[in-house]
């Protein structure tokens, strides 16, 4: 039986989930949540960080255990105790980080916990039964067969998500809940992605889909869920699914100036940054010429693994240069290591922040002081009252959300994490800013605070370089747009040619803007 | 700092019982200013012992903040004070060869620290070859060394040597120890480690280092300079307690001096609140953990269960402050 795309919530719904309500120590994680999914149906659970949102997945998937509410399954109630207990009811959770063990198969991976055993206390390996099965689950998301062989480390990120669906669908899933599953992902593998959720949708699994991406949710979703300070904030079905209105639940109230162009002029001044025929240690053969003027955004665009990262590291100083030059405000400047980089005042918002960009057992004020102790002390100490002002001093501009600077970091929301980063180098005066997914797992509310704070920098005379994913972000914010396919410039797109359609042209290796 | 009170209490629970079996173990007939006597010397050794320990245990504990480990602290022990001995009886006078030590010591140090930061080899592999190579140099240059013999050897140097064995150990020209100076040396010592891990840049840089590694180097610290010093801190404490232990002891064998004095030195820092994972503790705790083996062990010897028991009481002890300590951090978890 296969139920319509869009089922009628009439019917008895795959998952309803009612009047769940979670309280964590000191914090009301959920107050009295709802949620109804039909078979077939992709419901979008939206809302800023700290909505709920995952709270709320964790319960469904038995994770967690709600402290009041109830929540059935084709209509009878159900108490999971552990994610095991989800599992075989057919609940299926893919974390944001994915939980592949990275150093077995894609094979190993599909029926980790469930092996397919021969008869016997000896409990050996059937692989050839498991190889055929696996075949099936991995044609379902669209991987060819000789992946199954392949050591997931060897995998790119939208494979590995693809492994992961693959692995829940062996369990006969009939929830699938996915937490921001294409952060990580490329456009062309996040088109791979949709069309899988295309594929389940037509086959009666229901899916849960939490997003930051707005575009995303309105390409996938028959409904949305938002939620706000861990109460349901409204919803939204078909045509009502669009930007503003998401954006308006999510926040209570209207973002205006969300992409904000108020403090700089948008063509820039001198070039701040120049990458003269650039080469870098396991990077291309094809040298890299750019240029990022003082005072504008320059966008930079490509497919995972078309190396605009590497290229940013070796700027930086973190990958080892082989030829050509790198020019900071004209006078060429020898980077061996981020010290000299940062010397030279070009600083890094790395992609990943909790492996590059903080220390995350530590306090806020610790990461914010760590590339500022130079000037916050000498052998004999660091200055005290220098370093609390500082701390202070960015918490407050930043509107950082925290308790006090004595707070880890690595308890703060994800947008708050980020805005960490940037205080830290805030601090420096940086001449030329390169950021690498700048608001990869900042929601909403945080993005159009860091959205201002990049325009504001911009505006007072800093070159911004950002790397992103994110097509809405480039085209919202950028001033220039160089586009990477396969480690050399494709291309630069200005004005009226910087649409979509060109990006992508260039950044799948198609010829000419 | 839970996990400082933790070891303090532990401290005190030792001390406890090891004066109560002393009283206990006294004879009735002697008097009791003779059993407060007997006491305290027996305390002045265990001081002293703690204050040798303490200082192995602030290098261990500095490696250990930065994410290393280092196996050849009991070699390093042995082999200095072996080279210490060497040095004497040759002819080198005792002011000079203190210091000459101690830079044999951070020399060391310095090709661990290479071979681990720019060779990017492991550092447990790396200092686990320097247990062995530091061994076999130490047996290579002496059989035996001792205070006695360096004495004999160049008695014109006994005044000065004499001078040199009051100010780092405490004992007067009859070799009587008189007060715990080892101790004093280690609080000095850790006071000044202390005011470098927690008041200054460098020590921010350990504890950066030691939790994200790569975090430190994308804020501009250079993480190999830095883990380096640590290593080279280490292995020079490490002679300087090679040199303490050749004046406290009647005499050094190359083959045994300063045996399993790593694991103590390891032991001691995690005792204290250093994590092995990296980025954790504070100077206070390592002092703290340090102290806790010597007396251990003297209650263990004094309630006549004799030495063989020592390592299996040390072994436990460890096991069960750790199944304690893990109960704590489960239960203050935060839950996100």
């Amino acid at each position: 039986m296969t139920p319509p795309a869009t089922a009628s919530a009439r019917a008895t719904p795959r998952l309803h989930a009612s009047g769940i309500s979670k309280r964590f120590p000191g914090v009301v994680a959920l107050d009295g949540v709802g949620l109804s999914l039909a078979p077939g149906e992709v419901l979008a659970v939206i809302g800023e960080n700290g909505a709920g949102k995952s709270t709320l997945m964790k319960i469904v998937a038995g994770v967690y255990q709600p402290d009041t509410g109830q929540v059935s399954l084709d209509g009878r109630l159900v108490h999971f105790v552990g994610p095991a207990d989800a599992i075989a009811a057919g609940v299926s959770l893919i974390h944001q980080e994915l939980n592949l063990a990275e150093n077995l198969t894609v094979l190993d991976n599909l029926f980790l916990g469930r092996e397919v055993t021969t008869a016997g206390p000896l409990r050996v390996l059937d692989r050839r039964a498991m190889a055929a099965r696996g075949a099936e689950l991995l044609a379902r998301v669209g991987l060819v067969p000789a992946r199954l062989h392949t050591r997931v480390e060897g995998l790119a990120p939208g494979e590995k998500q693809l492994v992961e669906i693959a692995r829940a669908l062996g369990t006969e899933v009939r929830v699938l809940i996915m937490d921001e599953p294409t952060s990580s992902l490329t456009q062309r593998e996040t088109e791979k992605l949709y069309e899988v959720i295309d594929s389940l949708r037509a086959a009666g699994v229901s899916v849960l889909y939490i997003s930051h991406r707005l575009a995303e949710v309105k390409r996938c979703a028959d409904r949305v869920t938002v939620l706000r300070d861990g109460r349901n904030a409204g919803e939204l079905a078909g045509p009502d699914i669009t930007h503003d209105r998401m954006v308006r639940l999510m926040v209570g109230r209207d973002m205006t100036h969300y992409h904000p162009k108020v403090h700089r002029s948008g063509t820039g001044g001198a070039a701040a940054l120049t990458l003269s025929q650039l080469r870098y240690r396991g990077g291309p053969e094809t040298p890299v010429s750019l240029e990022v003027k003082a005072g504008e955004i320059l966008g930079m665009a490509g497919l995972v693994g078309a190396g605009r990262t590497e290229l940013a590291e070796a700027v930086f100083g973190v990958r080892d240069t082989v030829a050509g030059q790198v020019l900071v405000e004209g006078r060429p400047v020898s980077v061996r290591s981020p010290e000299d980089a940062i010397r030279a005042g070009v600083l890094l918002v790395p992609e990943d922040r909790r492996l590059h960009g903080l220390i995350v057992p530590e306090s806020v004020g610790f990461n914010i002081s760590l590339p500022n102790l130079d000037r916050l002390g000498s052998v004999f100490g660091v200055r005290r009252t220098a370093e609390s002002s500082l701390h202070a001093t960015w918490i407050d501009r930043l509107r950082v959300k925290t308790p006090s600077a004595e707070q880890p970091v690595g308890l703060l929301s994800g947008g708050n994490q980020q805005k960490v980063v940037y205080g830290k180098w805030l601090a420096r005066d940086p001449r030329v800013l390169i950021l690498d997914e700048p608001t990869r797992g900042v929601d909403v509310g945080a993005k159009a605070e860091i959205y201002s704070l990049i325009d504001e920098l911009a505006g007072r005379g800093v070159a911004v370089w950002m790397i992103t994913s994110d097509m809405e972000e480039l085209l919202g914010m950028s001033d220039r747009v160089a586009v990477m396919h396969e480690g050399r410039l494709a291309g630069i797109l200005t004005g009226g040619e910087l649409t979509e359609e060109a990006v992508m042209r260039l950044a799948t290796g198609a010829s000419g803007p | 700092m839970t996990r400082v009170l933790g070891v303090a209490g532990i401290l005190l629970a030792l001390y406890v019982g090891l004066i109560g079996t002393y009283w206990q173990n006294s004879p009735a007939s002697e008097p009791a200013e003779k059993s407060l006597e007997r006491l305290g010397n027996n305390l002045i050794d265990v001081t002293s012992l703690q204050g040798r320990y303490g200082i192995i245990t602030l290098g261990a504990a500095l490696v250990i903040i930065t994410g290393g480990i280092d196996l050849s602290i009991g070699s390093v022990v042995g082999c200095s004070a072996v080279l210490f001995g060497v040095l004497l009886e040759s002819g080198v006078h005792p002011y000079a060869a203190v210091p000459l030590v101690v830079l044999f010591g951070a020399a060391v140090g310095l090709v661990n620290a290479l071979l681990i930061t720019r060779l990017k080899l492991q550092p447990f592999l790396v200092t686990l070859c320097g247990m062995f190579v530091y061994r076999g140099v130490a047996r290579l240059m002496a059989g035996t060394v001792s205070y006695d013999a360096s004495v004999s050897a160049h008695p014109e140097f006994a005044g000065a040597l004499s001078q040199v064995r009051f100010l780092l150990v405490g004992k007067d020209a009859s070799g009587a120890v008189v007060f715990p100076a080892q101790f004093v040396l280690l609080l000095v010592l850790a006071g000044v480690v202390g005011f470098f891990l927690h008041r200054t840049a460098y020590g921010r840089y350990w504890y950066a280092i030691g939790h994200n590694e790569l975090a430190a180097k994308y804020a501009g610290v250079n993480v190999n300079r830095h883990r380096a010093s640590a290593y080279v801190i280490c292995s020079a404490l490490a002679s300087f307690a090679g040199v303490l232990l050749l004046l406290d002891s009647p005499d050094v064998r190359s083959q045994s001096g300063g045996l399993y004095l790593e694991l103590y030195a390891i032991l001691g820092a995690v005792l204290g609140g250093c994590s092995l994972r990296g980025g954790e503790g504070l100077a206070v705790g390592m002092v703290l953990g340090a102290m806790v083996l010597p007396v251990l062990e003297n209650l263990v010897s004094l309630r006549g269960l004799g030495n063989d028991v020592i390592p299996a009481v040390i072994g436990l002890t460890l096991l069960l402050g750790t199944i304690v300590d893990e109960l704590i951090r489960r239960r203050s978890r935060v839950h996100r």
